[in-house]
Parts: C-alpha cells; sequence; structure tokens
C-alpha cells in the first residue's frame, strides 16, 4: 500500500432508531478524508444520516480456526429460548 | 481432503457464501482477483469516453445527470477494488497491473464516443449489457462481491434509463438526429454483444467459474437474455437492428443473431482498439499527475493524527 494511504471499515445508520451497519470500506490518509470519503461513496442517495469510520487495522475478529470452540458454548443451551417451557395457552400471551 | 475444504465445498453446494477469511482454493482466489480487478478498472476507465463529453453536454440537465453517471462508475470502481482488497491484494497493486497491462478491462471502452447520440447508445447499450451481467452477479458465491453487486445494480439503473432518455430525444428528433441515433446503435450493437465474452465452448475460465459459482449464467445464456430485452426497445425508437439476422425464432424461443466478429474482438483486448493507447495513457497521466496529492495527504496526515488531544 501507498505510504500513509489506509483502509477504513465504514458503518451507516440510516435513521434514527435503526442500528449502525457495516457498508464496505474505503481509503483515506486521516480521519477526515476517511469520512469524506464515506460520503461521497456510500451516502450519495441520501442512504444514511449518521456515519462512522474505523481504521480496518483496529478491528478485532476472532481467528478463523478457532470460531468453532468460540462460539460452541452457545449450542446446547435451548432452555434460552423461550419455546423451551410449556405454558398451558388460558393463561393468554407470555 | 481437509476439513476446510469440506467446508468450502459445502458452501458452493449449498449456495451460500464465501467470505474474506474462510478458506478458499487459490484458484478461486485468483480466479476472483482477476475478474474483480477487470470489472473495477472497466468502471473507471468507462468514466473516460462519458467524461468526453461532459464540457459539450446539450443542456445544463444533461450536464447535471452525465456528472452523476459518471460519479457513480467512480464509485463502482472503488466498491470493487475493496472487494478485490479482501482477497489480499491491494488497490496500489492492481493499478500497476492496469498499467504494465497485466490486467484487462472490457474492450468495450477502447471505442470513440464520437457524438453525442454516442453517450445515450453508451448508457442504454453499453450500461445495459453490463446491469444484465452484474443482476446475475449478484448471486455470485463471493460474499464481498454479491453485496457489492446488489450495491452497484441498486444505481445502475439509472444509468441505462438516462442512456434510453437520450436515445428517445435523437431518434423523435430531427432527421439528422435520427440517423445519428442510428449510426451511434450500429457501431455500438455488436461491440456491446461482445461484451459478455466469448461463447461457452470457447470460454475455459467461465466454466471452471461457473462451477464454484462465481458466475451463475454464462456469457451465451446473458448475451441471449440482453438481446431478447433489447429487440423491442430498438423497435419502440423506430431503429432498425444492424443485424440482418435478428430475427424472432419460434422453435428456440429466442432472436437470432449473425456470428460476430471476433478477430475484430482479440484485437481490441490485445490493446490494437482505436482509443486503447489513449484510454490507458489519460489513467497514467491522472495517477502521475496526482501523486503530489497523495504524498501531501500523507504528510499531513502524519502531523495530525500523531498528535495527543
Amino acid at each position: 500500500m501507498e505510504s500513509g494511504d489506509k483502509v477504513w471499515e465504514v458503518f451507516i445508520q440510516k435513521k434514527a432508531g435503526l442500528p449502525f451497519k457495516h457498508a464496505g470500506s474505503v481509503h483515506g490518509y486521516d480521519k477526515k478524508m476517511a469520512l469524506q470519503n464515506a460520503r461521497d461513496l456510500y451516502t450519495r442517495r441520501g442512504e444514511g444520516r449518521e456515519l462512522w469510520v474505523v481504521e480496518a487495522s483496529n478491528i478485532v475478529a476472532v481467528p478463523l480456526d478457532e470460531a468453532d470452540a468460540f462460539f460452541d458454548p452457545a449450542d446446547d443451551k435451548i432452555y434460552r429460548h423461550p419455546t423451551f417451557y410449556d405454558i398451558p395457552d388460558s393463561v393468554g400471551h407470555m | 481432503m481437509d476439513k476446510f475444504e469440506a467446508a468450502f465445498n459445502e458452501i458452493i453446494e449449498k449456495e451460500l457464501k464465501v467470505e474474506p477469511r474462510d478458506w478458499m482454493p487459490e484458484k478461486y482466489r485468483e480466479h476472483l482477483i482477476r475478474q474483480v480487478s477487470q470489472h473495477a478498472h472497466s468502471e473507471v476507465i468507462g468514466m473516460q469516453p462519458e467524461g468526453n463529453w461532459l464540457l459539450r453536454a446539450p443542456s445544463l440537465r444533461a450536464k447535471q445527470v452525465l456528472l452523476a453517471k459518471i460519479q457513480d462508475e467512480g464509485g463502482h470502481g472503488l466498491y470493487l477494488y475493496s472487494v478485490a482488497e479482501t482477497l489480499g491484494i491491494s488497490r496500489q497493486e492492481m493499478i500497476e497491473q492496469l498499467h504494465t497491462g497485466k490486467a484487462k478491462y472490457s474492450s468495450i471502452f477502447n471505442y470513440p464516443t464520437l457524438n453525442w447520440a454516442d453517450i445515450g447508445a453508451v448508457g442504454w447499450l453499453v450500461d445495459g449489457a453490463a446491469i444484465t451481467n452484474q443482476v446475475s452477479l449478484q448471486k455470485t458465491s463471493y460474499g464481498p462481491y454479491s453485496r457489492g453487486m446488489i450495491r452497484i445494480c441498486k444505481e445502475e439503473s439509472f444509468h441505462q434509463r438516462q442512456g434510453y432518455e437520450i436515445m428517445m430525444q435523437m431518434a423523435f428528433g430531427t432527421p439528422e438526429q435520427k440517423e445519428m441515433a442510428q449510426d451511434a446503435l450500429n457501431r455500438f450493437w455488436f461491440p456491446a454483444l461482445m461484451m459478455f465474452g466469448p461463447h461457452d465452448k470457447d470460454s475455459a475460465h467461465s466454466s471452471q467459474a461457473m462451477k464454484w459459482k462465481i458466475k451463475i449464467e454464462s456469457n451465451d445464456q446473458l448475451r441471449q437474455k440482453f438481446i431478447d430485452h433489447t429487440i423491442k426497445q430498438i423497435e419502440y425508437l423506430g431503429l432498425t437492428c444492424p443485424d440482418p439476422n435478428c430475427k424472432w425464432n419460434e422453435e428456440t424461443g429466442h432472436y437470432d443473431h449473425s456470428p460476430f466478429d471476433w478477430d475484430e474482438f482479440w484485437n481490441v483486448v490485445n490493446g490494437n482498439g482505436p482509443c486503447n493507447q489513449e484510454r490507458l495513457d489519460h489513467h497514467k497521466k491522472a495517477h502521475n499527475d496526482n501523486k503530489w496529492v497523495r504524498e501531501a495527504a500523507a504528510a499531513y496526515a502524519l502531523k495530525t493524527e500523531t498528535q495527543v488531544a
């Protein structure tokens, strides 16, 4: 990569009340340029009211070869779901 | 077969998506880098034939619209460079490959845009052919490419409509304008159809790409789809398809077409089209002329971003 050029991940909030969503990535040399480039690239048609850019190298992810073990503890806890419990219809919506 | 390869095969078989950090065969990665970088370069080089008419657009409205379209094409190039970057190649490397000729771009952009009707024909036929291909690629097996295509297709639909609008204005205008519209159609018809690439029987890359579901429909299938859609659009304009053999075939349920001039196609791919040199020279010049901007941006970032607030 050319000296000083960085990749940033772009997150957009479409409107108040909605979560930020990853839109893609953009190049920029500094924070301000990354924001402006992200605006020009991802919000040319009013796609958002808020924009985050995060340097891609600052994103922390689960190593791929550990992903199975990492998420494994969630697989066998069906009692975390409401359908695990038998509740009589006569008590109404619960 | 190890568990990673098995997982990859399962993704392809079940039509799920491959994501950047998933294991993938080296050939799959290489094929995608080649295809996506070519796609990105095509978007960027494609700005040139249209930029040619920006300062000569016939009205302020036409100029605004064309400017917005060209800006979209630049944006699409950037989405696609980002997709390729997730596969482990940098944007700088891709630009170097474009400049050395190692990477290609769609040969349609090596044809000149001689008059305003050509801008109509480019939007209608060239963008139309590209959209046919891109709609199909929304279902590609590589996640970031698929997401990029969905975004691009959403934005592209205005491009083809603006092209057709220009064609309508010309075709329903003065006899001279109608003649220009017909002339543009004559020149762009066959090159636009050849954008879909060689026939399936001659396309080795293509069949492997279909096994991996990088491509969902073959070159010939997509080309036929485009022809079938476009004929009624030609008829509406009161223009004539330049291919005398382009007739409805009851048996196949499609329009026929004449054999293509593949010698011309390969000649242009190999660098001998009317504008190959001009397009590359212009890109190199713009890239080199802007070197000082990149250097200044890097120096400014070094000075400002390291300061502790």
